[in-house]
């Protein structure tokens, strides 16, 4: 179908769902249901009815903020139907260890999952939940955006920016050895066909949500072969993507520019290690794990959206919980369905209640709990009816 | 005045001899009548030289007696070789102390990879790199009143330097931690913040990823810190630490850590109290101390428009200064006094002196220092 026949489809769409007035431009909820859109499989992109959406709660806080984010959906009367799926590792036949069958199935078919946050047990014998979901659906972009929170007060101000992060390979790669007692030697693999698909994938997320250079991180300077492999399959997808603006720089001149000024930099993408540290440092920038969305992109059109912060087991069960960043990813979630007028009603009503700072919870300064804090979000989407 | 001249002209063909070949420099020099201190000099690249040059005029200002041994040894201008590695390492046998600045890695490589700096910090053996994050008195950032210390072991990690392309387009790299190496750092640690009088180290790891390579150094961590017991320990993970030294950097005292994390939140840190230009840091081995900046970078966009922000040589010649001789305090303190004053702030720090600008502020104010 030509492009614009796309187009008047969608700006249908979107003045249904009331987030297109006509006359009116929104150039970044096109672009985004156009870059769902461009996606491998389209998953019923338009809701002719319930989507299914896989939830898996998670551990400690996981089940509150899960409820949570139901409760706000039902709300805001979100057409997603919800299938609830726990991941425990089970020891399939060969004695490798996977993810339940129910979940894998769930998944598969909805496409989408939502996820709490997932307890890694030490010394459990087994690799953390985290590591065999991304195996099983090969998650291998992880994209979180960090945008600051007006009402959220942290000492930097006007960040926006993203982080893609390569998930499935890198110095994360798990393999390790002990060459003699006392000497352990850790393998980081780059391959080039990892490179590529992340690299790829950067430019057409920067593509399709008009945003206008990504940065390669990196140290090709101490690791010359393997970052080396690296920055030239960058520079390589650059050439193919020639209207977003393409910049490498080292990973340590990143910090320590983003310390001082982070409003410098737009679309980060970065092998793993990099990515782990950068993309919790931007979080930290815009006020901590509580409040970042984040998003795991996989191979076959599965994506799954999850929040960071850790099971908080000192806090379960209290009602203490904050479930901004399931809330967040959950929004996320919406944007890439292409279900824009709800994401935009949710996160609104979400960023006034933290902007007025009557109902906060402890993390945020106030002391309401979980259940008021959701009530009060509630509220607002059932006002902005 | 005949005596004097003699003395000063002694020490300059010495020098030039050293430069022309390498193997006089080898024999010990002759003692001065003005215990002068030799100091190896390396500019390195980008704006190196330029701040070499704010050093040697500030502590000629100051009559400080320290001679400089220079050696341009770089990799990006086509001057380094196994001869010149040599000769540095010659002078550096002699002199123990040697001030530097970055000997910049192209991403080019020909041949073997490690760079001529790693290659350095091996022969030499300058397994602790420390910076030294300090809040400038007079320029507020977003987080005022820092006093951290950042150690970090440079010689093995992720800069083992040993990669391979085992499959066509599937490339590893080796990083590589050893018991040793890290119960050496770890020590080195201990006794860094026992010596300074500091209270708490923390360990900075990934080991809940890299189970074996972290848990080794994390170990060695933990049993060196049980010889220490009046210092406080305690260890974190580095994404949890970068994100705590955004939002609450006070928590912190002196960190200790591998290659790679302390490259990063040496930056970080830096970025934190107002940039490269004004953090200083040293290298230390058993036997050698070497002085530098402590967030590295050639800094190349800067060259020859003389606007570089010298603080941070400045600052880490001070302290070479303080190591060499203790009583002469002088250049320290005018430097500090050069940056509260304000009014000499350089492009980095948001006003428009040049280099030229601050050194001479620094030089004038050593030059009317009240002589006790």
């Amino acid at each position: 179908m030509a492009g614009n026949a796309w187009r008047s489809t969608i700006l249908k769409l979107l003045e249904r769902y009331g987030a297109w007035i006509t006359g009116q431009r929104k150039p970044e909820e096109v672009s985004r249901v156009m870059g769902a859109v461009k996606s491998q499989t389209q998953p019923r992109t338009f809701s002719r009815g319930m989507q299914t959406v896989t939830i898996i709660p998670g551990d400690g806080i996981g089940p509150e903020i899960s409820s949570a984010v139901i409760k706000i959906f039902e709300a805001a009367k979100v057409p997603i139907q919800w299938e609830e799926r726990n991941v425990t590792a089970i020891k399939g036949p060969g004695g490798k260890w996977m993810i339940p069958p129910e979940a894998k199935e769930s998944m598969d078919k909805s496409k989408i999952g939502l996820k709490g946050p997932l307890k890694t047990p030490i010394a459990a014998g087994h690799p953390s939940m985290n590591l065999l979901l991304r195996k099983t659906f090969d998650l291998y972009a992880n994209v979180r955006p960090c945008v600051s929170i007006e009402g959220y007060k942290t000492p930097y101000t006007d960040v926006d920016l993203v982080t893609i992060r390569e998930n499935t390979e890198g110095e994360y790669s798990g393999i390790e050895h002990v060459i003699v007692d006392g000497v352990v030697q850790s393998i980081k693999l780059i391959t080039e066909d990892a490179s590529r698909r992340i690299a790829e994938y950067a430019f057409e997320y920067a593509r399709n949500n008009q945003r206008a250079s990504v940065t390669a991180v990196h140290k090709a300077n101490i690791m010359r072969m393997s970052d080396g492999l690296f920055l030239r399959k960058c520079r390589e997808v650059a050439e193919n993507f020639k209207d977003v603006k393409f910049t490498e720089m080292y990973l340590d001149t990143v910090c320590l520019n983003m310390v001082q000024d982070p409003t410098k930099f737009d679309v980060l993408v970065m092998p793993n290690l990099y990515g782990d540290i950068l993309s919790d440092l931007c979080a930290g920038l815009i006020g901590g794990l509580g409040v970042t969305p984040s998003g795991n992109i996989g191979a076959n059109g599965v994506a799954i959206f999850e929040s960071v912060h850790g099971t908080a087991p000192d806090i379960a069960g209290k009602d203490m919980a904050n479930p901004t960043a399931l809330l967040l990813s959950a929004v996320m979630m919406l944007r890439h369905m292409g279900l824009h007028g709800h994401a935009k009603k949710i996160e609104t009503a979400c960023f006034d209640t933290i902007r007025d700072k009557k109902v906060l919870t402890k993390d945020l300064g106030g002391n309401s709990k979980c259940s008021e804090f959701t009530a009060e979000i509630c509220r607002r989407v059932q006002d902005m009816e | 005045p005949q005596g004097l001249s003699g003395a000063r002209l002694q020490p300059l063909c010495v020098r030039s001899l050293s430069l022309t070949s390498s193997r006089n420099a080898l024999e010990s020099p002759p003692a001065r009548a003005d215990s002068t201190f030799k100091v190896t000099m390396v500019p390195g690249d980008g704006v190196g030289p330029e701040l070499m040059t704010a050093v040697k005029e500030v502590f000629k200002a100051g009559d400080v007696p320290v001679e400089f041994e220079e050696f341009h040894l770089s990799e990006v201008q086509n001057m380094a070789s196994e001869e010149k590695l040599n000769e540095v390492l010659g002078s550096m046998k002699n002199n123990r102390v040697a001030i530097k600045g970055k000997i910049h890695t192209p991403m080019e490589y020909k041949g073997e990879l490690a760079s001529y700096e790693m290659r350095l910090r091996r022969k030499l053996d300058l397994f602790a790199n420390v910076v030294h994050v300090n809040s400038l008195p007079g320029y507020s950032t977003r987080h005022n009143n820092l006093d951290l210390v950042i150690i970090r072991e440079q010689t093995e990690g992720e800069y083992s330097s040993l990669e391979h392309e085992s499959v066509a387009g599937v490339v590893e790299c080796l990083k590589i931690i050893t018991r040793e190496k890290s119960r050496r750092i770890a020590k080195f640690a201990f006794d860094y913040a026992t010596k300074k009088g500091r209270s708490k180290v923390t360990a900075v790891h990934k080991a809940n990823i890299m189970k074996l390579g972290d848990g080794l150094f994390l170990q060695s961590c933990a049993e060196v810190a049980e010889l220490y017991p009046k210092i406080k320990y305690e260890n974190i993970i580095i994404d949890n630490c970068c994100m705590q030294l955004v939002q609450n950097p006070y928590q912190f005292d002196v960190l200790v850590m591998p290659n790679l994390y302390g490259n990063i939140i040496d930056n970080l840190a830096a970025g934190l109290v107002g940039g490269a230009g004004v953090v200083p840091g040293e290298s230390y081995s058993a036997e050698y101390a070497v002085f530098e900046t402590g967030a590295r970078h050639p800094f190349a966009q800067a060259v020859g428009r003389n606007i570089a922000n010298p603080t941070a040589m400045l600052l880490s010649a001070a302290n070479m200064l303080l190591v060499l001789s203790p009583q002469n305090q002088c250049v320290s303190v005018c430097v500090s006094l050069c940056v509260c004053v304000s009014q000499v702030r350089t492009r980095d720090l948001g006003g428009y002196s040049t280099t030229g600008d601050f050194v001479r502020a620094v030089v004038a104010n050593l030059r009317h220092r009240p002589v006790y």
